[in-house]
């Protein structure tokens, strides 16, 4: 799920139960996803992104 | 301003011996000092006059008999009210837990009062300690003693002002993203968190699991190091000893750590740095790599922790929070798993780069707060050009050691112009807690 689906469809639930002030605190928690996500230590199937290790070296 | 003599615990204890003074009439001075504070602080959710003055009458029996405790005995404690004290409630400053009654003390408790602590009250907080300014309260914000005008920061404000008003010789605090700290350092208290998991946390109501540490607030850091002792059980530690300031070797992580700076908290850390150096301490610059992720990890972990816990009462009685604590709860709700295992993993990466910059130094050293005591009532505040929400400058210096777990200790470190404390943060290795703490009695002796 890309962060805009996610923000998207996060927005759309708050407001069906009825709390649409969550909306700017949603919009702030996708920014932060949105830089924990272009962090380099994320793991990355295709081993061709990734600059930090998260275990540690063996 | 508040300006009365208070005692240390180390110094109560040796007029106590000395029968100079009573448990008996240090709880009273301590009960007088609420009377008279708590209306301008709201520090206390519950005081607990008639126990504790059982409780000091009790200690000074046994003292007479010949049964010493040891270095707590007959000392006036506060409790963040987050913890179990048997027979009180634990209201996490909530409506959510109206009505509940601890049945037994928390295991930290329960190691105080073996100590001969006298609990004299339960302390105000952040509601479920989620949050670093106390102003979501059911029982309205605790203020900061120095101007109650401001926050005395959080979550554990209330202990904060307690000890600094002279309410209680030590208090209890709970600390998650600095809760200890911060508002050690907007009050001007000797705050500490130990490693993490090595006081328990049983019968403690928990914010993140993950995160969570019980340690004191105190006057001094010998006195931080006598209640972390007896929260761990030890009621006669061995004196704490400092070792010469020649040879110590600190290191600064000046990038993200002095770059949102108080152009006065800067000038503070400077002046302590340059005390520092003048003592023969030898002071290196270090660094975090990935310090820039911190609060982006930090803000996925804690979310999605404290989301869990309150998943059934957002749902059954969503109407006993306060609405800020409600709707952030609320937005845990959201994290996804794949982001709480990037939040993990980046947890991993943190840790091993605070091990890394701690290699070859007794201690980090860093600001604890980039900004004095906020203002009550405010969301954003101007540091040096820009606009920055409180609770981005309230966490931004303490909570990377709650994700790493290292020991971390608040001491203060001069004043604003304004007369607001500012503190100096010392970091030390995993599980090395004592030698933090020896390293911390040697600056605080060189900082005044």
């Amino acid at each position: 799920m890309t962060i805009d689906e996610w923000l998207e469809a996060a927005i759309a639930d708050a407001e069906r139960r009825g709390l649409p002030e969550l909306k700017p605190i949603l919009e702030t928690l996708a920014r932060a996803t949105r830089a924990l996500r272009g962090a380099d230590f994320n793991d990355d199937a295709s081993d061709t992104r990734r600059s930090a290790e998260v275990s540690p070296p063996s | 301003m508040i300006g009365v003599p208070t005692l240390t615990i180390e110094e109560f204890g040796r007029r106590l011996r000395a029968h100079e003074i009573t448990a008996e009439q240090m709880t009273e001075e301590c009960l007088r000092r609420i009377d008279v504070e708590n209306p301008r602080l709201n520090a206390f959710i519950l005081i607990m006059a008639d126990q504790a003055r059982l409780q000091a009458r009790d200690a000074d029996r046994e003292l007479a008999a010949g049964r010493d405790r040891g270095a707590l005995h007959g000392v006036p404690i506060s409790v963040k009210d987050l913890l179990d004290v048997r027979g009180t409630p634990t209201t996490a400053a909530s409506r959510v837990r109206e009505g509940r009654v601890a049945e037994r003390d928390a295991a930290a408790i329960a190691n105080l009062r073996q100590a001969g602590g006298v609990f004299v009250g339960k302390t105000n907080l952040h509601e479920f300690a989620f949050g670093t300014t106390n102003e979501d309260s059911a029982f309205g914000p605790a203020r900061n003693p120095h101007d109650p005008t401001r926050s005395p920061g959080g979550s554990s404000g209330g202990s904060a002002a307690s000890l600094v008003a002279g309410m209680a010789l030590t208090t209890i605090g709970t600390d998650t993203g600095g809760s200890i700290r911060i508002p050690a350092a907007a009050c001007g208290a000797v705050g500490f968190k130990p490693t993490y998991d090595e006081v328990s946390t049983g019968g403690v109501v928990p914010l993140s699991r993950a995160l969570d540490h019980v340690g004191p607030l105190a006057r001094s850091v010998t006195d931080a190091w006598i209640v972390y002792r007896a929260l761990l059980g030890d009621t006669t530690p061995r004196p704490l000893a400092a070792p010469p300031p020649r040879g110590l070797r600190v290191g600064v992580p000046r990038a993200y750590f002095c770059d949102v700076l108080d152009d006065e908290v800067r000038a503070r850390f400077e002046e302590t740095l340059d005390a520092l150096r003048a003592a023969g301490v030898s002071v290196d610059e270090t660094e975090i790599p990935h310090a820039n992720h911190i609060a982006t990890i930090y803000l996925h972990i804690v979310l999605a922790d404290a989301a869990a816990y309150h998943a059934m009462t957002l749902e059954s009685m969503p109407e006993r929070y306060t609405a800020p604590v409600r709707l952030r709860l609320e937005m845990g709700r959201y994290v996804l798993a794949e982001d709480y295992v990037r939040a993990q993993n980046g947890r991993e990466v943190l840790r091993r780069e605070v091990d890394a910059a701690l290699a070859g130094h007794d201690a980090l050293v860093l600001p604890t707060l980039p900004i004095p005591a906020p203002p009550l009532g405010v969301d954003s505040v101007k540091v040096g050009p820009t606009l920055e929400p409180v609770r981005n400058m309230m966490l931004r210096l303490t909570q990377l050691f709650n994700l790493t777990g290292h020991p971390a200790i608040a001491i203060p470190c001069g004043r604003t112009s304004g007369g607001l404390p500012c503190s100096l943060q010392l970091v030390g290795a995993h599980k090395q807690t004592e030698a933090l703490l020896r390293t911390a009695l040697a600056c605080e002796a060189q900082i005044g």
